[in-house]
């Protein structure tokens, strides 16, 4: 009797989950044209990423022709100032570029959601101190703090991962704080004050899993930002450090071509705008279901 | 604009099969399945049903209007002749504001806060091509005066927020008379009111209709406010009449077994009963917001022991802010509470846990009581674990339990609060309230935000707990029909004091104090005679004693 009455429970309990996830697949079946675009670029760069090694026909920091090479059979895009093939760097500019932005946007999502959470829950003097403090970080500019962060810190992956992971954290900080706010004065939550539960517990399973959405755009969106920069301080010469195939420093290393007419510099650049597309059309058409589905 | 070709003969609106379609998931369902009726020149017509039942869909689909994500399926809606589900747009333009008009029901999310009053009224009759500004102003300054409403000469100039709620709704029935229309809808005017302001919206919908001789649908779930306004009532269910008479016959005889129960409601009647020891002992209790504003002032307050305290007043009167006090979360500021014969904290964080476990409070609106992200079992099991420290198995059978105490089946365990009624959800909020066996319970208007038949159902449910395990209610509300429901003593607060208080059989029988007499004689009673007969008695004797209540206050 309680065996069967067991098994009952937990075909019930696989009920809404299955369900849940066909509301998922209905959503993607139904997607937009522009969804569908940007879902296949972004699997298309990740395939690219993960599998480098193998689709590379050349490595990574291989000098395996002649300087500035024009696009041939063997070459297929030539090859840069230092004579490695342009295609191998791009493709394996892809893996260090998306995972360094990965790791950043990463490590800003845990921080500045952490904390944005916890000054929305507690409030008073620590909503005071953290919001007053991102106020601070985001008076400077931001792409001119990184430098200067970066040139006393010494440039090296770990520090530009940290160095923009915490600055912006701060854009992450504000969105979680003002979303809370508002689940913040929400009776639930006072219920589950007077049940007695402690402010990690509220912050976690009370407000969280209902400001999930739109962080996760906004999660999607500074992936974007991140990248950028890291594109523009490789530019700089202050990102990812050479010999490391990187979109950003390959625009600046082959920047001369241009004046001779040869688009190949462009192509990390159109690298860079294509996965900002890609993954801007995703984040719209998340952000779409998502307001669709607070009604 | 022209006005299109009127039939002045027949009846003014003729409502014919109307079927309204709703979308949702990519698949339309009939919200509104075939309704028709009739609306005589000059006669009010009262639209009932509870939520969902599609009262509002069929107010607006007789002005020939549909919510966007909803469209007519078929039937005709004639107004004076003329076709409003076939009428193009602009026809209907030209109609809309100077033929038929809406009111809404909540007057300040309805006006533009950006723009003042006079504006506003006069809008809808310059779109209609009003060309003398000065004539149009005299006209709504004469509506304003007609409807009593104060310095009627200066309110226009008055942005929405410096007026209050039962004057904007007054406001906002001038801006629908401004061009005189034929037909009024009136969509739940009252609801978001007190009933001491709901008594003189009423009182003004009744006058305009009387005067002017236009046409009104009056949409409503509150059967009291509907028999005063209305000469004919319609109840519908599922979008459906289930029966349609006049007021007179509807109150005296209903016939439909569904409109029966719907009267039963407003009959409940507890047996009162006081012999018990205090459980709940408040002495000179003030309390307020930051250091200076005081809401609450010289409370004292004994609750007995398994019985059920009724807390009523109009908003701002502190009730609310009393059930906080004593939850711990607005703390006095000075006084004594006992609970249970020991002295408790004012703060709820100095209170001990054990402390939080024994007082619960139930919410007024169960959608916000309920975190949507979690399942109605993990919301039942958390102060399971929480508090009582049981295991996984004890938990799961507890949770059963519960569910039936609650009257709930066990299939809703594994639903999302959004996937539950809004009784059911209210349930669900009892049955988090109970899993810690508490013995106070504050109920903060937890039936307002309900229809008629599922707050009867759970007023029946909280007084059957009453009965099995003896625990007690403070109960916070503005109904009369639910304080004769469940009250042992009633406490009547005006303005944070305690007016009066004593055993329900006392308060609720003259003579009372008169805010309390003001106060009870506001809710409306099933009897179309009574809003003449309030309105009457107040005018008489009316003015020295509104003055009486202020001084003595």
């Amino acid at each position: 009797m309680i065996a069967e009455e067991k098994v009952m429970t937990i075909s019930k309990a696989a009920g809404p989950a299955g369900t849940h996830w066909r509301r998922v697949w209905r959503h993607v079946r139904k997607a937009p044209l522009s969804a569908w675009i940007g879902i296949v670029i972004v699997l298309a760069y990740l395939v690219v990423a993960l599998f480098a090694p193998w689709i590379a026909p050349h490595g990574e920091t291989e000098v395996v022709g002649g300087q500035y090479d024009p696009w041939s059979d063997e070459f297929l895009l030539g090859t840069d100032q230092l004579g490695r093939d342009m295609l191998s760097r791009l493709i394996f500019g892809a893996r260090n570029t998306i995972s360094v932005a990965l790791m950043t946007t990463s490590i800003a999502f845990v921080l500045g959601t952490g904390l944005g959470l916890l000054a929305a829950t507690v409030g008073g003097w620590v909503d005071q101190l953290f919001s007053r403090l991102v106020d601070v970080i985001m008076a400077i500019p931001q792409l001119i703090f990184a430098l200067l962060l970066l040139s006393i810190f010494g440039t090296s992956v770990v520090n530009l991962v940290l160095i923009i992971a915490v600055l912006d954290s701060t854009r992450l900080f504000r969105v979680s704080r003002s979303v809370a706010l508002n689940i913040t004065v929400l009776d639930f939550v006072e219920a589950a004050r007077l049940q007695g539960e402690g402010t990690i517990w509220i912050m976690v399973r009370e407000i969280l899993p209902n400001i999930l959405a739109p962080i996760i755009a906004e999660f999607g969106m500074r992936f974007c930002f991140v990248f950028l920069t890291i594109a523009a301080l490789s530019f700089l010469g202050l990102g990812i450090q050479p010999p490391t195939a990187d979109w950003g420093s390959m625009v600046r290393e082959n920047a001369t071509l241009i004046n001779y007419g040869d688009i190949t510099p462009l192509l990390p650049a159109g690298a860079i705008a294509l996965l900002t597309i890609g993954v801007n059309f995703v984040v719209d058409w998340f952000l779409h279901i998502t307001s669709g589905l607070k009604e | 604009m022209r006005k299109p070709a009127f039939d002045e003969a027949g009846p003014l609106l003729e409502v014919r099969d109307l079927r309204v379609e709703g979308q949702s998931d990519d698949s339309w369902h009939e919200i509104v399945k075939g309704v028709s009726f009739d609306l005589k020149r000059g006669e009010v017509l009262g639209l009932i049903g509870e939520s969902g039942a599609g009262k509002s869909t069929i107010g607006l689909a007789s002005i020939g209007y549909v919510r966007p994500g909803c469209r007519i399926k078929s039937g005709q809606v004639r107004y004076k002749g003329i076709d409003l589900v076939s009428a193009p747009e602009r026809h209907k333009r030209a109609l809309w504001g100077a033929e038929l008009a809406y009111v809404a029901q909540s007057a300040a999310a309805a006006f533009n806060p950006a723009h003042r009053l006079i504006e506003q009224c006069q809008e809808p009759a310059i779109i209609h091509g009003e060309r003398s500004e000065k004539k149009l102003r005299d006209k709504i300054v004469g509506l304003f005066r007609k409807l009593s409403l104060p310095e009627p000469e200066e309110i226009g100039e008055r942005y929405p927020h410096q007026l209050s709620g039962g004057q904007l709704q007054r406001v906002m029935t001038v801006m629908a008379m401004s061009c005189h229309p034929g037909l009024l809808i009136f969509d739940e005017p009252t609801t978001a009111l007190d009933v001491t302001t709901q008594i003189e919206v009423l009182a003004t919908i009744k006058q305009i209709v009387d005067e002017f001789g236009v046409a009104a649908i009056y949409i409503t779930h509150d059967l009291a406010v509907v028999s005063q306004v209305a000469d004919r009532i319609i109840v519908l269910r599922y979008g459906e009449i289930v029966e349609e008479a006049s007021t007179r016959k509807m109150l005296a005889a209903p016939e439909a077994a569904y409109t029966k129960t719907l009267w039963a409601v407003r009959k409940l009647d507890k047996q009162e009963n006081l012999a018990a020891k205090p459980i709940l002992q408040l002495r000179d209790i003030d309390a307020g917001y930051g250091r200076s504003l005081k809401v609450l002032d010289q409370i004292n307050l004994d609750v007995p022991r398994g019985r059920t305290v009724a807390v009523v007043g109009e908003s701002g009167s502190g009730k609310s802010t009393l059930a906080r006090t004593i939850m711990g979360l607005q703390p006095a500021f000075a006084g004594t509470i006992e609970f249970d014969g020991v002295a408790l904290p004012f703060a709820f964080k100095q209170r001990s846990v054990p402390l939080h476990r024994r007082i619960q409070m139930i919410y007024q609106s169960p959608d916000t009581a309920l975190n949507p992200r979690r399942r109605v079992r993990d919301i039942l099991c958390r102060p399971l674990h929480r508090h009582l420290h049981l295991s996984a198995e004890a938990r799961r059978q507890r949770v059963a339990e519960l569910m039936s105490m609650v009257e709930l089946n066990t299939r809703l365990l594994e639903r999302l609060p959004s996937e539950l009624s809004g009784g059911e959800k209210q349930r669900v909020c009892i049955a988090r309230a109970l899993a810690v066996e508490p013995e106070l319970i504050i109920c903060d208007e937890v039936t307002s935000a309900l229809d008629q038949i599922v707050a009867e159902g759970v007023l029946k449910l909280l007084l059957r707990l009453q009965q099995q395990i003896g625990i007690t209610y403070i109960f916070i509300t503005h109904d009369l029909a639910t304080v004769r429901a469940i009250s042992d003593w009633i406490v009547v607060m005006h303005r944070g004091r305690i007016v009066e208080q004593g055993p329900k059989s006392q308060i609720l029988t003259p003579p009372r104090h008169p805010y309390t007499e003001l106060l009870f004689s506001s809710m409306p009673e099933m009897d179309p005679a009574w809003l003449p007969r309030v309105l009457q008695k107040r005018q008489t004797g009316g003015a020295a004693q509104g003055a009486s209540v202020e001084m003595s206050i």
